[in-house]
């Protein structure tokens, strides 16, 4: 049984009292846990938010497999989205995935061996007048080119060489 | 161009950092809410009633009629909830609106929880838009500071807290009755109507859920009055509308425009015409879940009622543009993937009747399309039309017209296989 800090054991249950229904803050808490457990959740964090929240562990599974940006399984320090919605995919996604692919030399919805990046397609990312985009971690990267595709890894690469991970 | 009032403050070709409460409020910002404090909430609905204000996240419902089902002599808790779950393939104008102008919106909802007198508020955001969230929240705490937020809002003795919550990603979760149930903490799995929402919604209270570019025109139409709204735009749909355009344009983009502007204005004048060499063959013109639409229909007013009588819907009016060197089988094979990855799940139609067209129509991409696929697929369009939500009904809108009015590029696919230049990207997995 693995045990969270008690100052983030008592953030999370603050949270949760602060609602008429402490439910309302189940998917808070879950990202919270996501981020202490370096971005997925591992069964023990089910457990813990079925605890903290105080409802039953599968209904907190129920929640944690539903949406797209809750991890159940090991992911990258970075999550790298293209968007390939409409028009993005007018304007050439394809070939913007086909060059992370192979500069990275994983398939969509896999994490390169360094544990740097997962890569995965995503809903459109509402910045369709910049057609094709991205996000990598907190970044929105837009008009994309598969040269400045390797531009951006490049510069990430070399910042977290520098430790500016 | 025409007068700006949404996007007074914003920038959408190079946004910059969002207008902060000082620039606002000399641009005229939070005098709307003040007339509304001044007002009984009774007489803020009506303001909005009159001014004929239709809800701008695509279903076009009348804005004072929607809220006139909440009950006023209501004794406990009531809430209001903003969407800004912005996901529909092709829509781009609420992030525009919340990055770059949080207390717009902030303000637009002031008014709207006063006229119902609804002391909490959530602003419901998509994970993708986290930094704008983020504006929000810094933008939140200097309302509060300033006495817009919080207890007694500048002295009418009008309580209104509100908070973001930061979703964690599912297009469903932009029905309104699934983001209910997902801010609930549960699935987004929409809920069956009635009970509507303005008598059970949130936690079972009364709840009113409006987009983000529906709550940001209250403000301009409290300090301008309701009949200054209604003189712009069309007899049926008042005001300005923020107009996306994307896809195989010039200059794609976001104006605000006066509601009735000719699609091809947009096109041609706005957008700058065609990207490439090749003329426009069709627009899907609101967000990706309205039907196609082909240029002879692009002398089309866009207002929420001249779009329905041309056989699609306004939607959000951010128009996705397609020319004649797109090949529409390869489009809806785009489109329909998208709706089979985000389907909820919950009920049979959906789940099973989507990817099933996928598979149909990404077989006839490949070149492994057989005799009958289109009867199939004529028939599966029905099916889907028999589902809990407005999902599936909303797939079948760009589909089904897909595949009929485009029909004779099935066609030729089926007899003659998928030409070269269609097939997908090497290392593609889809």
């Amino acid at each position: 049984m693995t045990t969270i800090p008690d100052l983030l054991r008592k953030e999370l249950s603050d949270h949760c009292a602060h609602y008429a229904s402490r439910r309302v803050g189940l998917i808070w808490v879950l990202q919270k846990l996501q981020a202490h457990f370096g971005g997925y959740l591992p069964d023990e964090a089910i457990t813990l938010a079925a605890e903290i929240v105080g409802i039953p562990e599968p209904d907190v599974e129920g929640v944690a497999t539903f949406y797209n940006w809750l991890f159940r399984e090991p992911v990258g320090r970075r999550i790298i989205v293209v968007c390939d919605s409409i028009s993005c995919h007018l304007c050439g996604c394809d070939s913007i995935v086909a060059r992370i692919q192979k500069r990275l030399g994983i398939g969509m919805g896999e994490t390169t061996p360094d544990g740097e990046f997962t890569l995965l397609p995503v809903v459109c990312l509402g910045n369709c007048d910049k057609a094709p985009t991205m996000m990598i971690g907190d970044e929105l990267y837009d008009c994309l080119t598969p040269d400045k595709v390797d531009e951006i890894l490049d510069s990430i690469y070399a910042s977290a060489k520098a430790g500016g991970r | 161009m025409s007068e700006r009032i949404l996007l007074k403050n914003i920038d959408t070709t190079r946004p910059g950092p969002p207008c902060s409460y000082d620039r606002y409020v000399k641009g005229g910002g939070y005098e709307g809410a003040r007339a509304a404090l001044r007002m009984t909430p009774l007489e803020v609905q009506q303001v909005v009633k009159d001014s004929g204000l239709r809800g701008r996240g695509g279903a076009g419902f009348p804005t004072g009629l929607k809220w006139s089902f909440v009950p006023m002599d209501f004794k406990g808790q009531k809430y209001l909830i903003c969407n800004c779950d912005e996901m529909e393939p092709g829509t781009f104008k609420d992030r525009a609106l919340i990055y770059n102008d949080p207390h717009q919106l902030i303000e637009g909802m002031i008014i709207a929880a006063y006229a119902m007198q609804m002391t909490k508020g959530f602003i419901f955001i998509r994970y993708e838009y986290r930094k704008g969230a983020e504006s929000v929240n810094h933008a939140i705490a200097i309302a509060e500071k300033n006495g817009w937020l919080g207890r007694n809002i500048q002295g009418s003795g009008f309580d209104f807290h509100l908070e973001t919550h930061l979703s964690a990603g599912r297009y469903i979760c932009g029905e309104e009755t699934a983001l209910i149930n997902s801010l609930e903490g549960r699935r987004a799995n929409p809920r069956s109507k009635p009970p509507f929402p303005q008598t059970k919604g949130f936690l079972g209270q009364p709840t009113i859920v409006n987009n983000v570019e529906t709550l940001c025109c209250l403000p301009h139409i409290l300090a301008r009055g309701a009949s200054w709204f209604k003189s712009i735009g069309t007899e049926g749909s008042s005001g300005t509308k923020i107009v996306g355009a994307s896809g195989r344009v010039r200059r794609p983009g976001l104006w605000e425009l006066p509601m009735g502007v000719p699609m091809r204005t947009v096109l041609e004048e706005y957008a700058g015409g065609p990207a490439r060499e090749h003329g426009f063959k069709a627009v899907i013109p609101g967000g990706l879940s309205t039907p196609m639409m082909t240029p002879d229909q692009f002398d089309t007013p866009l207002d929420f009622d001249s779009v329905a009588k041309a056989g699609s819907r306004l939607g959000t009016a951010c128009l996705i543009v397609f020319d004649e060197g797109d090949c529409m089988v390869n489009v809806t094979e785009n489109i329909i993937r998208f709706y089979a990855r985000e389907s909820c799940g919950f009920c049979t139609p959906c789940r099973e009747g989507i990817p099933y067209i996928h598979d149909i129509v990404k077989a006839i991409r490949d070149g492994a399309g057989c005799e009958g696929d289109l009867p199939t697929l004529d028939e599966m369009a029905k099916h889907i039309m028999h589902t809990f939500c407005a999902f599936a009904p909303g797939a079948q809108g760009p589909f089904l017209s897909a595949i009929t009015k485009f029909r004779h590029e099935f066609e030729n696919y089926l007899r003659a296989g998928a030409p070269a230049a269609a097939t997908p990207a090497a290392g593609r997995q889809s």
